[in-house]
Formats: structure tokens, sequence, C-alpha cells
């Protein structure tokens, strides 16, 4: 019985203290269309001040405010790459998760293909030289001996 | 034929050597320091009241002709404070206009910590929302801009001025855009 009172006020503790999570929790913005398209443009853009979060998941202070003006700036009419763009010429290219396709990423972008190609072009000489060198050398007429000999001993 | 095969045998350490130098080099890189894209460009304008000077604002082209730093901090940055002393030995010792960017703060605040530490500004504009600070693409208090007489950003630096990057680098480059 005291057992199940102990459960009893545990449980109602659980319950106020996700009652008072819960009230902590931000009303969500007036326009959800607007949130929806600054959400997806935020988890493109990498947060500055924690460099492992997108700028949607972080809570950093600066996220908030980037969030704030990305909102403002749909809100403005602007397009999502107009936004983007907004970000890269204060931040860098840096802020994108996805980075751009120019001289300095080319290694980035193309040198996993370079790999592959390079991967194959050895496959193909080592299959090759495989090819062309005959699989096993026939043996000389000592060997072939002394194997007749070893074949004889056996019962 | 084993002459050849040892020099397989030595492909995988050598691939393995050029890696870990790879990333010897690359752990030794701060990845919070990133370059910023407004280096050789505009310092983007604005106009914000200034620190304890009723009605007054200030606008960076109140120094166009002449070579300025814009020094973003706040009372609540901690690394501020390390950065402090520096900046009043060089307020002291040198005449360049330091224009203090005071972001995300109190004006109370920030009044009291120049009272209490010194104030090496030669003004402070109140950027109270952080809108100026987005434009420069500020993402961690302190930085500092140096600016040329033609208003353009010609260096950044992110995180606090030391007594090393002042002398190595921040001095040399003054004189030089002094020039």
């Amino acid at each position: 019985m005291k057992n199940l009172i102990w459960v009893l006020l545990v449980l109602l503790g659980l319950a106020l203290s996700w009652s008072a999570l819960a009230g902590e929790a931000k009303p969500l913005a007036e326009d959800p269309v607007v949130e929806q398209r600054m959400i997806k443009i935020a988890e493109e853009m990498r947060c500055l001040v924690c460099q492992n979060e997108s700028l949607a998941g972080s809570h950093a202070d600066l996220a908030e405010d980037l969030r704030q003006e990305i909102r403002e700036q749909i809100r403005q009419g602007k397009s999502n790459q107009e936004v983007m763009d907004f970000m890269v010429t204060r931040y860098g290219d840096f802020v994108r998760y996805r980075p751009p396709v120019k001289p300095t990423t080319w290694l980035l972008w193309f040198g996993p293909f370079l790999l592959l190609a390079l991967g194959l072009a050895v496959l193909a000489g080592v299959l090759r030289h495989r090819s062309r060198t005959p699989a096993t050398e026939p043996l000389s007429a000592e060997q072939k001996q002394h194997a007749e000999a070893l074949l004889r001993d056996q019962p | 034929m084993s002459k050849r095969f040892n020099l397989w045998f030595i492909l995988p350490l050598a691939v393995f050597v050029g890696l870990v130098a790879f990333f010897a080099v690359g752990l030794q890189r701060d990845p919070h320091l990133v370059p910023s894209p407004l280096i050789d460009r505009p310092a983007p304008n604005f106009r914000l009241p200034q620190l304890a000077a009723q009605g007054k604002s200030f606008s960076p082209a109140t120094y166009h002709g002449q070579v300025w730093l814009l020094n973003v901090w706040a009372s609540w940055c901690v690394s501020c404070r390390e950065e402090h002393p520096v900046l009043l030995k060089f307020s002291r010792e040198q005449h360049i206009p330091l224009v203090g960017l005071d972001y995300k703060d109190q004006a109370a605040d920030a009044q009291h910590w120049l009272d209490n530490y010194g104030n090496p500004y030669t003004l402070t504009a109140v950027d109270a929302d952080g809108r100026v600070g987005i434009d420069y693409g500020v993402y961690g208090v302190p930085e500092t801009y140096i600016i040329d007489k033609a208003g353009i950003i010609r260096y950044k630096q992110i995180g606090p001025i030391t007594l090393e990057s002042l002398q190595q680098v921040i001095l040399p480059l003054l004189r030089e855009l002094q020039k």
C-alpha cells in the first residue's frame, strides 16, 4: 500500500513537471506557411555558433535571430534563393550545407568520381595482367618425375 | 618479381602516412574561424544611436577617408573582458578611431561595464537587436573589423584581440593602410 502511494506521488510529480514544461513552449508563429518555408530554408543552413546544428534546429541566440530574419524576408516576398544569397554574402559559403560547385570545391565534388575511375583503371590493369600470364606454369621434367613417384607410392 | 611485391606492400603504409599528415594539418585548424566573405568588400552601411549620447547617432560614413576599427562587444561577453586591456592599451597609444558596436546588450549594463573597466572607444554605437551584427556577419563576440580610407573592410579578427595579434597583425596592417 505504501509503495502504491509512492508510485502515485511520483506519477503526480511527473505530470506536474510535464505541464510546467508545456507551459514554457513557445507559441507557434502566426503564419504556418511562412513557418514551413522558413524551416525548409533554415534546414539547408549551418548555425555558425554550434556548427553541428542546422539553423532550423539550433537554440543559439544568433540562430533565433536569423530565423526571424528569414521569416521577415519571406513576408517581404523574397524567394528562397534570395534568402540564401542574403546569408551567403554575410556569412560565406560555410553557412550552406550543400557547398556550391566552383573551382575551389571541384576536388570535393568530383574527387570521389576521380577515385572511382582510378580504381577501375587499376582493376582493369590487374585483370589484363592476370589474363596474359598463364594460370599455372607447366611442370619441369624433374617435378613431373617427382610427382609420379609420389603417386606411385600411394596405396 | 619480389621487388615489385615490396612496392605494393608499402603502398598502404604510404597512403596511411599521407592521410595522417592530412588530418594532422586539418586538426590544427580552428573550425570556429570562418573566413568572412566581407573582406575587401565595402563595410555595410548603418545608422545607430550612440551609447550615452542622447539623440546622437553614428554611421560608418563619418570616418570616410580615415582608417578605423569597429569592435563588436557586449557586457555579457566573457572574452570581451579578456580583450579589454588590449583595447585600452590600443586607445592610449594610437590615434585611430576605435568604434564599439554594443551588440544585443542593455544600454545600462554596457554603460556600467565601461564605467567599471574603462572606456577604450572613441564612441559606442548601440546595436540592440543585432540587425547590424547580421549585416556584418557577426557570429561570435568579440569581433573586430579594420576598415580602410575608402570604407572597405580589410581584416576581420574573430575572437578577442590579444597583445600578440595586435602587434603582429593589426598594427602592421594599420600602418600599411594609413600610408
